[in-house]
């Protein structure tokens, strides 16, 4: 990373964590529901992150990763209510025995080339809501009626709300495995993850272990993947084998794809993305047929299907790479 | 205008600012919760537009309508409901968003009808601990009716469960030397009528000679028929959503099964379930019902019933008639209407939750002759009363008195 765009992270980093104490000042602005909003494009943010290390530097296709965040949420939520193991301690927990499953599933992956790979996951992602409501499980999933949880509690005595706690608390497991990820591209292994996606013969002959690092890669992403999950079933205080249908593992891909493949900007820009257009595509199409007073009654889906093309034929390497591009057109028109 | 208003941070922000600075001026006469003015009842809504449950999306779409009548005839005690109805796509963790939304961000007095038993689940507690009602939710679970751990939520229809006492109850004084078998969706919903059954049976619980289940995703349920059949049992308990149920009835038919049948309310539809599985292998089949069939012939001459024909051409002109979804929206409707009338100028959430809870033999639109709205702070199920009826012909024939379940 160059300099200039340290400097950038640095202060999106600290607005971040400032922008929450200015509730007493602009409480409208700045209310609970709003962090909590943001808490979510944050979970989203580090459950795309870990598709894009798989598929956006690993060059390896999942079409599945909702079953990752689904065991992540599910083992954090089973930790919580079962053992009344405190919240943040569900992450580290859920992140190991995503990296499990994940790695595990990587060995027969490994024989599994692109769209073949895709469909395996596909399947997974299909499985796992149904193997939640498996009945020996049931006890300890509780089957369709999903485990309610409590929201975590402000630690220490500190003057926040639960929100604002909740917001933080992403905040800095976000920035902890933004850094990890960025540390880990950078260093050899993660150069041999990509010299994998780019050239797999080359790889190979290079001396790189490529089936340990296709599987130890798929097992990093499903941790990542799991970790939002556990996050996300602390922050929704509910888990439900329907939160977790195919559309979730189609959404990071959407997130994937429109934030960039394989950028870590593009990652948090894919988060923002699709809960902001997921919220605002009914407001969107209300507001054609009732403001504009046209008469389509378009239904929220097309909505947001007609902004995914468009981004799509736009910038075809995501926002973030759209924006780069821009970027380098103005400063060479200069 | 009903419309669902969101339009990013600047909108949002200006809107809130302004009620901020509207409701204190009022509040001397009048007594209003955030949600309520002197001009406005904000209620919220969330049902399935999308996803796999979005056949629902009709009842969200006969609400919207009937508030749109309701403030065309000026509204209830002069103000304007703002009916906010977002997409939750039947998903649990959509929903806990969106109300957090409704609540926190729009204010809206109540939230009406949300629908789903997962979904209404995840927002029990919250709804609880913010103090903001959610009624009438379209839901058969029994945990709705539970006024002591949660004062702010309420159910509408006869819980599954008191529907499996009632038939339980109706096979053991009508079947000679009944021999059962039980067809269940293993799901939190075909359980609630199971343990109702159960309950019903008592001491006779024997008398289920089989017990088979099937998950909802499953393409048939020809296996599981034929090991009722095989079980030698001669009454056939139909736990199944409208699909499942009509494929049931087929494959007993095609297999030559011919038990005493029950089956549930949730499917007693006669245009996506008897036609399906074939009027003649329908004859006879057995269910409970609470709300006037719109394909039943009796009803187009009482007032109730042509009321709504009336409605349904003026407000959702085209839509299909014989959908119950339209008769459960309009009556469901109809009682949260109710419900505000009778908060007056006193728009509280303690008032709508205390008016809500203030119902004695109230006559619903739509609702079978003889069956009447109860409540009380400690009975929080409107509705306990089914009459049976028997599928004869093209349509149900109601027989025998309106029963209920005492308790539950």
């Amino acid at each position: 990373m160059a300099s200039a765009s340290k400097k950038w992270v640095l202060g999106i980093v600290v607005l971040a964590f400032v922008v929450p104490l200015l509730q007493p000042v602009l409480p409208d602005v700045v209310s609970d529901y709003r962090l909590f909003l943001v808490s979510t494009m944050i979970i989203a943010s580090i459950a795309v992150l870990g598709l894009n290390l798989l598929t956006g530097f690993n060059g390896q296709f999942s079409l599945g990763h909702g079953a990752f965040y689904a065991v992540g949420a599910y083992t954090a939520a089973v930790l919580m209510d079962q053992l009344n193991v405190p919240y943040w301690a569900t992450i580290p927990a859920a992140a190991i025995v995503c990296f499990i499953v994940g790695y595990l599933f990587g060995l027969p992956a490994l024989k599994l080339e692109g769209h073949y790979l895709a469909l395996a996951t596909f399947a997974l992602a299909l499985a796992v809501p149904q193997i939640l409501k498996y009945k020996w499980l049931e006890g300890l999933t509780g089957g369709v009626q999903g485990i309610v949880l409590m929201k975590p509690e402000v630690p220490f005595g500190l003057p926040l709300t639960e929100d604002q706690w909740l917001y933080y608390f992403c905040l800095i497991v976000m920035v902890v495995l933004f850094w990890a990820a960025a540390n880990m591209l950078n260093s050899r292994s993660g150069r041999a993850m990509m010299a994998i996606r780019d050239q797999y013969m080359a790889a190979d002959t290079m001396g790189i272990d490529t089936a340990l690092y296709k599987t130890v890669t798929f097992g990093i992403s499903a941790a990542y993947t799991g970790i939002a999950g556990a996050l996300s079933a602390s922050a929704i205080a509910f888990v439900a084998p329907d939160s977790f249908n195919i559309f979730l593992s189609i959404k990071f891909l959407i997130g994937l794809v429109v934030g960039g493949i394989g950028s870590l900007t593009g990652s948090v820009i894919g988060g923002i993305f699709y809960v902001l257009v997921d919220n605002s595509a009914q407001a969107l199409s209300q507001f054609v047929k009732n403001d504009l007073g046209l008469p389509f009654d378009l239904s929220a889906y097309t909505v947001f299907g007609v902004l995914l093309i468009a981004i799509i034929y736009l910038m075809p390497m995501g926002i973030a790479g759209g924006v780069a591009m821009a970027w380098r057109k103005m400063r060479s028109a200069r | 205008m009903v419309r669902t208003n969101r339009r990013g941070f600047v909108g949002g922000a200006s809107a809130l600012a302004m009620m901020s600075v509207a409701a204190p001026a009022v509040r001397a006469q009048k007594k209003y919760s955030d949600g309520a003015s002197d001009t406005e009842i904000k209620v919220g809504h969330t049902g399935p537009y999308s996803g796999p449950a979005s056949s629902y999306g009709q009842i969200g779409k006969t609400l919207e309508a009937y508030w749109k009548g309701v403030n065309d005839a000026g509204g209830v005690n002069g103000r304007k409901i703002k009916f906010l109805t977002l997409d939750d796509g039947y998903n649990p963790a959509k929903i806990v968003e969106l109300t957090r939304q409704l609540v926190e961000q729009e204010k809206v007095l109540c939230l009406f009808n949300t629908l789903g038993t997962a979904n209404n689940t995840a927002i029990h507690k919250y709804m609880n601990q913010k103090k903001v009602p959610q009624l009438y939710v379209a839901t058969g679970a029994s945990k709705w009716g539970k006024p002591k751990e949660f004062p702010w939520t309420m159910g509408f229809q006869p819980d599954y469960h008191t529907e499996g006492v009632i038939y339980a109850k109706h096979i053991l004084a009508n079947v000679k030397d009944p021999k059962i078998g039980v067809l269940m969706q293993n799901d939190d919903y075909g359980k609630d009528y199971w343990d109702g059954f159960k309950e019903g049976l008592g001491k006779d619980s024997g008398k289920v000679v089989k017990h088979v289940t099937f998950e909802v995703t499953d393409p048939t349920v020809d296996s599981q028929v034929i090991q009722l059949k095989d079980s030698g049992a001669n009454v056939f308990f139909n736990i199944a959503t409208p699909k499942a149920a009509a494929q049931a009835i087929r494959k007993a038919a095609d297999i030559g099964w011919k038990p005493v049948q029950y089956l549930n309310n949730v499917s007693a539809s006669v245009g996506s379930v008897m036609k399906p599985a074939g009027l003649d292998n329908s004859q006879g089949i057995i269910t409970a019902q609470y709300l006037k069939d719109p394909t039943d012939k009796q009803w187009e001459n009482t007032d109730d019933f042509k009321a709504w024909v009336a409605w349904m051409d003026k407000w959702m002109p085209g839509s299909n008639k014989a959908d119950a979804n339209h008769v459960f929206g309009f009556a469901v409707a109809s009682l949260m209407h109710e419900t505000l009338k009778k908060c007056g100028d006193e728009l509280t959430r303690e008032n709508v939750m205390r008016q809500a809870a203030n119902f004695q033999k109230y006559k619903l639109p739509l609702l079978l002759p003889g069956i009447t709205i109860n409540t009380s702070p400690s009975d929080y199920y409107p509705i306990q009363s089914v009459q049976l009826a028997r599928f004869k012909g093209e349509t149900w024939d109601l027989f025998g008195d309106v029963m209920s379940a005492e308790g539950s």
